[in-house]
């Protein structure tokens, strides 16, 4: 029998924790990808040699669908690993990491496609592929070439696996909430429709627009204060908080083509100055 | 002489860049070897996912020593000028030699060996490669489009050392990443191919290629049915395998509710997949995959892992589909003004009252014989589909999907069409007029902002725009004057934004405009083989900008020059308007009097010219127009062969030169010869 969805975080655990990887928790902030985690983008920066894989819930208000749709989720998990410096083998590592979750290539079709992977709001940007299985897009596989703005030198590999994807194609579902969440008869729907129906109320109907503009304010201001006081690390989560607040504002439909990307740049410019003075602090 | 062998093994190169990346290493590898003077014979080039392959052949042993003379510094030069002369040659003042005072150097350059020259191409292709994107990895700091891996640089039988940021050379490469996944070793240019294929990887793109047309034709004709041919997606496809297998798989029917664009696109874009149509032309539920293994179970798995994914994707173009069916257009199209235009130029809803404003007119005036209401109408909703879930998800798709949406919502087949049809050119007249509209405000909305499209630079696209304006306006002889339409175009910019200044330009821009459509129609039908010498005899007459009425002008002109008749004429008027030009008279000494029968019959020629040319012009009859020209063709020469115009009479004299201008001008009023090359 395939692998339940909490034992295909568990295999992947082990496996990447035998790479030597530090496994991690999931950092206890809401963001929109396992890439937020200070353990990639603060650990990509700087000299030093970093092994750490986690899976990290992802909140992205704007793909809610009220429980609706089976493949779409405002909440969802992502499998990360990152290794710096890039290790010559990295394709055949994470090949084998599909292997160890029950995946043939001999029997289905993985393919490298190129996808180049930007992320505005953190002034970062890598070269790599989307990994298809049989046309299904399960990894985003990226050498970061770039973070907050600042060179990565070594190079980080950065492996995002779409969980629920990954556990749909190998349980051979077509609902995202018909997934086995474990072998005692939890399901993915039992642990997370009602919330999915929940948060997506919420994050489209609810939410108070004022009291998120004014988060938002002070999430920068929290993150400016923190700069001044040299402290890196909760100036970035300012910036990750202010990057939430600005995601549920979209959700909201409350900012116009031409201020997102003010918006961005705002966002951006918080984290860019919190990984320098992150470099400086190690420095 | 040996064949010389190159792979670079890298992690997978994408596969839009592969075409180019060959071109690129056979570019640098010739550049480089003929620099050297290294002797080759024909080179080959190819590209895998992750290869990029070079194979020369007859590459000779070695460059031939060569002596060379260099020449150098006066010998009076200052003395920084020798010494730097000397450094440059690596020589001493003694070995030079002197000569009418200035200095030669005899260089001797050694014949050197092919494999020393090979491995500095090798780093020397590696360094300067010209990749789009390329990236470090690791700890090193080597660029390449994605980590570079191996080398094999072989002459002969022999490995040409060669070594890059820890890369070294050797004869070992890897075979298909799943078929054979261990080191393979090659004998070298002559076995490379075979050897890779026997590991399940076909070096051949072009190969590759065939493999996949003619497998997904084969699989599609096994069920009956007929491929969507697609070149693009088998290049794309054969960039993305080493060892393809096409394979068929079907979808669940019901997605054919779905327009086809959408389906088509969606396996196109988001999949690579190709299409497939029945018997009679319509989509078929099924699509062709290229897989890069030959699976144990046949490919079962992989069809049945694809089908699952294109459903998903179906299943959300379905859902945005039947929520768009479920809104009017009409409504959508309130949401327009949520839409900017331009920051300058309002929203989109501004924009599509300035069209359906201008579509109307072309309709009122009589330039588009149409229903005005339709038209009016199409114009309204021709821009809704923007706000539509599908539009977001395919842009590609804007018209079509609200082509579509227009029809299933019952509005009439002119209407749909003009909505599905306007960002084109169309015969049919909704869309024509939609079409024109649409584009005649774009061009006259950026210039009344002064953003006119210069050099290199046209970010709004407005030469394309003004020359698909032609297109519909010629291909539907459309009757407009240009210059009222654009005119009007700019009116209706300036009421919107009521900027009194764009008003006040509103005269210069026209003129901008007109002088700008003017250079694109020259372009325009350039392609199409008029000269643009004769668009601009008949251009600077002035006050024409009725395009038809001026290409048919031009292409009765053009057909005239190009006789023997129109030929001589050109030359006679040239020559009238030389002498005309040197010549100053009187027109008060015109003297009448005995004219010579010549002269005589000039007069009465240009008499007869001048009202014939006249009356076929105000009936565009313009081939009749150049008729009346050619009737002057022999009088005109008899006139020059037998009469003297610089006559010593003053009065006969001046009499003779007012009868020129009047030949001249008769010409002038078909069009301006002056103008006309030849």
């Amino acid at each position: 029998m395939s692998l339940s969805f909490q034992d295909l975080i568990l295999t992947l655990h082990r496996y990447w924790g035998a790479q030597g990887c530090a496994i991690l928790q999931p950092y206890d902030m809401e963001m929109g990808a396992g890439t937020f985690h200070p353990a990639t983008v603060l650990r990509s920066l700087g000299p030093e040699p970093w092994r750490a894989a986690y899976v990290q819930p992802c909140r992205r208000p704007t793909d809610g669908r009220y429980g609706e749709n089976p493949n779409r989720l405002g909440h969802y998990y992502q499998y990360q690993v990152v290794l710096k410096p890039s290790p010559d083998d990295l394709q055949d590592l994470y090949l084998g990491s599909l292997v160890e979750i029950g995946i043939d290539p001999l029997k289905h079709d993985i393919r490298f496609v190129e996808d180049d992977w930007e992320s505005p709001t953190l002034g970062a940007w890598g070269l790599g592929w989307e990994v298809w299985c049989d046309g299904m897009e399960v990894t985003q596989f990226t050498y970061f070439q770039q973070v907050g703005g600042f060179e990565c030198r070594p190079v980080t590999g950065e492996l995002t696996y779409g969980l629920e994807r990954l556990a749909m194609y190998t349980q051979g579902v077509d609902n995202v909430f018909d997934l086995r969440f474990n072998d005692a008869g939890v399901t993915y729907g039992d642990v997370f429709l009602e919330n999915e129906r929940e948060m997506s109320a919420y994050n489209f109907e609810v939410a108070d627009t004022d009291a998120l503009f004014d988060l938002f304010r002070k999430a920068a201001a929290e993150c400016e204060r923190c700069l001044e006081a040299k402290l890196p690390i909760p100036a970035y989560e300012q910036a990750i908080k202010a990057s939430h607040v600005f995601n549920m504002l979209q959700a909201r439909g409350v900012i116009s083509v031409a201020e997102r990307q003010a918006y961005i740049g705002r966002v951006r410019d918080l984290a860019k100055a919190a990984c320098g003075a992150w470099l400086e602090r190690t420095a | 002489m040996a064949d010389f062998l190159l792979e670079l093994l890298s992690e997978e190169i994408p596969a839009r860049m592969q075409a180019n990346a060959r071109n690129e290493l056979g570019r640098l590898f010739a550049e480089c070897t003929q620099e050297a003077g290294l002797a080759t014979g024909p080179i080959d080039v190819h590209s895998t996912p992750r290869r990029l392959v070079l194979i020369a052949r007859d590459v000779a042993e070695a460059t031939e020593a060569k002596r060379e003379e260099v020449k150098g510094p006066r010998s009076s030069a200052p003395t920084q000028a020798l010494d730097g002369f000397l450094r440059k040659t690596g020589l001493t003042r003694e070995q030079l030699e002197e000569r009418e005072g200035v200095y030669f150097a005899i260089v001797e350059r050694r014949g050197r060996n092919a494999s020393e020259i090979l491995g500095e191409t090798v780093k020397r292709i590696v360094a300067d490669f010209p990749w789009p994107k390329s990236m470090r990895w690791g700890d090193g700091s080597l660029r390449w489009v994605r980590p570079l891996h191996g080398i094999v640089a072989m002459l002969g039988e022999d490995i040409v050392a060669v070594e890059i940021d820890g890369i070294c050379s050797d004869a070992t490469t890897v075979g298909h990443r799943f078929h054979h996944p261990g080191a393979i070793t090659v004998g070298g240019a002559s076995d490379y191919a075979e050897k890779l294929r026997a590991c399940h990887v076909i070096v051949d793109q072009e190969e590759r290629e065939r493999i996949i047309r003619e497998g997904a034709e084969a699989a599609t004709a096994k069920s009956g049915l007929a491929l969507l041919r697609d070149e693009g997606l088998v290049v794309e496809n054969a960039g993305l395998t080493e060892w393809p297998v096409p394979l068929l798989g079907e979808f669940d029917a019901e997605f054919l509710d779905v327009p086809r664009e959408v389906i088509v696109l969606t396996m196109r874009t988001n999949q690579k997949y190709f299409a497939c149509t029945n018997d009679e032309g319509l989509l078929a539920p099924a699509f062709v995959c290229v897989a890069n293994v030959a699976a144990t179970d046949g490919g079962a798995a992989i069809v049945e892992g694809n089908r699952r994914v294109l459903a998903a994707r179906l299943a959300d173009a379905r859902f945005f589909w039947e929520q768009d069916l479920k809104v009017p257009l009409e409504e959508q199209a309130k949401k327009l003004d949520g839409i900017v235009f331009h920051e300058k130029l309002g929203t989109v809803a501004d924009k599509v009252e300035r069209v359906a404003k201008l579509a109307r007119w072309l309709v009122e005036t009589g330039v588009v014989k149409a229903d005005a209401k339709q038209v009016e109408r199409a114009a309204r909703l021709a821009k809704a589909d923007l706000v539509t879930g599908m539009v977001a998800e395919f842009p590609e798709l804007q018209g079509v999907i609200g082509g579509y949406l227009a029809q299933a919502q019952g509005e009439p087949k002119a209407v749909a069409e003009a909505v599905r049809d306007h960002y084109g050119a169309s015969l049919q007249p909704v869309s024509a007029a939609v079409a024109l509209a649409d584009k005649l405000d774009s061009v006259a909305a950026f210039f009344s902002i002064g953003q006119k499209p210069t050099g290199s630079k046209d970010p709004f696209a407005l030469r394309r725009a003004a020359i698909a304006s032609i297109e519909i306006i010629v291909a539907n002889g459309l009757r407009l004057r240009l210059t009222e339409a654009l005119r009007g175009a700019l009116a209706n910019c300036a009421g919107q934004v009521r900027d009194a200044e764009a008003a006040h330009r509103l005269d210069r821009t026209a003129d901008e405009l007109i002088d700008f459509f003017a250079d694109r129609l020259k372009v325009q039908q350039r392609e199409a083989g008029v000269r643009h010498d004769l668009i601009d005899a008949v251009f600077s007459l002035g006050g024409e900008d009725d395009l038809v009425r001026l290409l048919a002008r031009v292409k009765a002109l053009q057909s005239f020059v190009e006789t023997g008749e129109g030929a001589d004429l050109l030359t006679a008027y040239k020559r009238a308007a030389n002498i005309l030009k040197k010549e100053k008279w009187d027109p008060a000494e015109v003297k009448a009097g005995d004219a010579p029968s010549e002269e005589a019959l000039l007069n009465n020629a240009l008499i007869s010219a001048e009202n014939s040319a006249d009356e076929a012009i105000i009936k565009e009859n313009f081939a009749d127009a150049m008729a009346a020209l050619a009737s002057l063709r022999a009088p005109i020469d008899a006139f020059f062969d037998k009469v003297t115009v610089n006559a010593d009479d003053r009065g006969v004299r001046a009499r003779r030169l007012d009868l020129l201008m009047r030949f001249r001008d008769a010409v002038n009023r078909v069009a301006d010869f002056s103008k006309i090359e030849g």
